[in-house]
């Protein structure tokens, strides 16, 4: 006997994508008015297959998309909507670990970190005192 | 390793960024559920904190928990969970064996007494003295005792160590129980599931480390942020139980349109855990996703509530009573009939018919 | 006992005593009302007697003049109730689930919202009768305790299931053991009281049409 093979449907939707939206509308007000940064966790929501892909569709692709390589890479895009950061790291074998959208002028692991700029510091006083 | 160097100073020295930890703290704020902005105040907290010694035991197990723990996410972001604490005995994981690893345990209890946690997978068996599980000649109700005596926190992971599990269903022969029903005078948190979530386990662990106390517990001992709600909430095919739209078999059309599994035996509306938002293998899915009612492994007895494919609302066992209740329910019938024909009867017989004689009177 | 524990205990032996119970009280009452005969009557029919008796079934389902007006709340709140009742359990697809497993036998269920809105009515439907039962000095002086109770009987059920669906007071777990136990409760007690109308309601209809037909008082 044959039998087709079993395919989930996928372009089902559960109403996260119109509740995310007005939620991101609300981030963006926040931000605008009284310069206070917004975040949602994508890992909690219960999306259904298919619901994830609709919502990067949703929001899109804007001007900016960074990369950072630390302990796996970390992929933070400016949407199709300025101040609408889409931030996903993964791990070194390429597993989403945190993925969120943030509602910011800019994303806050994009700065560089004090403490690093002092370890970066003291790399390079060392290095410049070994070629004295 | 020292348990005497703060993880900010040994991040350091393994050549890890401060964005690289802020990246695994976003993760972390992101599984115990705290709000996503507090990634930084984590990283904070985490970096000053002293590394804790950690005394890992291990019973009555199948090792999925530390398969599961140790398949946490990738190695290198696993091993900052390893970074975090002080691993100092783990039968499973450690080098050492035989008389120097008992003497490992014992030395990281008199280095740390009263500050150690100790982690527990595995159920007790206490029937006959404990005997049915021994680790270098000593019964795990023994070693558990004296161990949990210089603990400053017990993590019971998996559903053995929390609810007593798999060797607990019946018949129980080794007598198996839960670190619960053992150790009253300790603070416990449970981190059930078989096995658990990886991220929950080092959720749990981050949570102390961070906040210097253990998460919020529902009356399970498991922390609320993980067990608060029930799969079946959760679940993204709840529209299709609401809508009435079920797979009554695993490969028909409702299968094949990811309808609800609720016929086919799923315990999620039962079943506290996190696995329909943290989801299993890094994200990919879980069961449920994967075509698979839940089997309810979070909860305690889960082996014993009946078959993992018969709906919650249908009998958890055979209706033995069914067909001799049906004879039973003709015989007493019958008799009752037979008796009230009797009793008519009777009344007919000794009815006398009246006659004008006997109004005279 | 944990809540896991008591819902298992419920779903298996506790169904087991409760059906069994069930099935052996209502065949015994069957058998036992029904064997208990009639004499034959031999006058001649004055009425189609059989078809007065098919007539009330139905006849009976509707107030008698006038009453409807008197008794109002009876009626109203009545029709609700039987009918929520017919739909929250024999339309609610864990129901039916049930259902299959004991008589191999289903049909296609209503939505949970639809099934939520009918008990929500049903339960107001009860709520009412009770009130009109204790607010009436006629019906309260005709109440007797197996009144309540049969009320309590259906009542319960029908708030434990509304409560677990909704998650609301317990746990669902602790919950859904509860309206499976009161289920049972309901099941071992019906064969026994006046619920045990829901089985001899149409026969003794017809009988009663049937015995007015024949002295002819047609329905």
């Amino acid at each position: 006997m044959n039998f087709p093979p079993i395919h989930a449907q996928s372009t089902y939707s559960v109403g996260n994508i119109r509740a995310l939206m007005n939620e991101i509308v609300a981030c963006l007000e926040k931000l605008d008015r009284d310069d206070e940064i917004g975040m949602i966790d994508l890992n909690s929501l219960p999306f259904s297959p298919g619901e994830y892909e609709a919502l990067r569709q949703t929001l899109g692709q804007g001007e900016v998309s960074i990369r950072i390589e630390a302990i796996g890479p970390s992929e933070i895009i400016e949407t199709h909507y300025p101040g609408v950061w889409w931030v996903t790291h993964y791990n070194v074998e390429g597993d989403i670990v945190a993925d969120a959208i943030e509602i910011a002028w800019l994303p806050q692991i994009i700065r560089s970190q004090p403490e690093d700029v002092r370890a970066g510091l003291a790399r390079l006083k060392a290095q410049l005192n070994d070629q004295d | 390793m020292t348990a005497h160097e703060s993880l900010g100073e040994r991040l350091i020295q393994q050549g890890i960024s401060r964005r690289a930890f802020l990246k695994f703290c976003t993760a972390m704020a992101s599984m115990m559920a705290l709000p996503p902005g507090s990634a930084m105040a984590i990283a904070d907290a985490l970096s000053k904190t002293l590394r804790p010694s950690v005394i890992w035991l291990s019973f009555q197990e199948c090792t999925a928990c530390t398969e599961s723990l140790t398949r946490s996410y990738s190695p290198t972001l696993e091993s900052l969970i390893f970074e975090m604490i002080s691993l100092d005995y783990h039968h499973t994981l450690q080098a050492a064996a035989g008389f120097s690893a008992e003497k490992s345990r014992e030395d990281a209890m008199h280095n740390a007494y009263g500050k150690y946690l100790l982690v527990v997978d595995g159920a007790i068996p206490i029937k006959d003295g404990g005997i049915y599980s021994t680790i270098a000649g000593r019964t795990n109700l023994d070693l558990l005792q004296e161990v949990a005596k210089g603990a400053a926190a017990i993590i019971a992971v998996g559903t053995c160590a929390s609810f007593g599990g798999i060797p607990n269903a019946k018949p129980n022969p080794t007598g198996a129980v839960a670190v619960s029903d053992i150790i009253k005078d300790k603070a416990i948190v449970n981190i059930s599931g078989c096995p658990p979530i990886p991220a929950v386990i080092t959720g749990v662990l981050a949570h102390y480390l961070t906040f210097g106390e253990l998460p919020e517990l529902d009356d399970l001992g498991r922390p609320k942020s993980f067990y608060g709600e029930t799969i079946h909430d959760r679940c993204y095919r709840r529209p299709f139980y609401d809508q009435g739209k079920f797979a009554k078999t695993f490969d028909d059309e409702g299968a094949r349109n990811g309808w609800c599994l609720f016929e086919l035996g799923c315990k999620g509306p039962t079943t506290h855990n996190a696995c329909a938002t943290t989801k299993w293998n890094g994200g990919t899915s879980f069961p449920i996703e994967s075509g698979h009612g839940c089997l309810g492994c979070s909860e305690p007895n889960f082996w014993d509530a009946g078959s993992f494919y018969s709906a919650l609302s249908m009998p958890a066992g055979a209706l033995k009573l069914g067909t001799a209740a049906a004879v039973a329910g003709v015989a007493v019938g019958a008799a009752v009939s037979v008796a009230n024909r009797a009793k008519k009867q009777a009344a007919q017989s000794a009815h006398r018919t009246a006659t004008i004689a006997d109004l005279k009177e | 006992m944990n809540e896991v524990l008591l819902l298992t205990w419920v779903r298996s032996t506790g169904l087991s005593i409760a059906t069994g119970i069930f099935v052996l009280g209502t065949l015994w009452r069957l058998i036992e009302i029904y064997t208990l005969g009639r004499k034959p009557d031999l006058s001649v029919p004055r009425h189609r007697a059989a078809a007065s008796g098919l007539h009330t079934l139905f006849r009976r389902s509707l107030p008698a003049p006038g009453m409807f007006i008197r008794a109002s709340a009876s009626y109203l709140a009545g029709y609700v109730f039987h009918t929520g009742l017919f739909i929250v359990v024999l339309l609610f697809a864990p129901h039916i689930m049930l259902m299959q497993s004991l008589t191999a036998l289903s049909w296609q269920g209503l939505p949970s919202q639809f099934i939520d809105a009918t008990a929500v009515l049903t339960l107001a439907a009860m709520l009412l009768v009770l009130v009109d039962r204790i607010n009436n000095p006629v019906k309260r002086f005709l109440s007797t305790f197996e009144d309540y109770a049969a009320w309590a009987l259906t009542f319960l059920p029908l708030l434990t299931g509304y409560l677990a669906s909704r998650h609301l007071l317990l746990s669902y777990t602790t919950m859904l053991a509860l309206h499976i136990s009161s289920v049972e409760l309901l099941l071992i007690f019906l064969p026994f009281t006046k619920l045990m109308h829901a089985f001899t309601l149409w026969i003794s209809r017809w009988y009663n049409g049937d015995i007015n037909g024949h002295k002819g008082v047609p329905s």
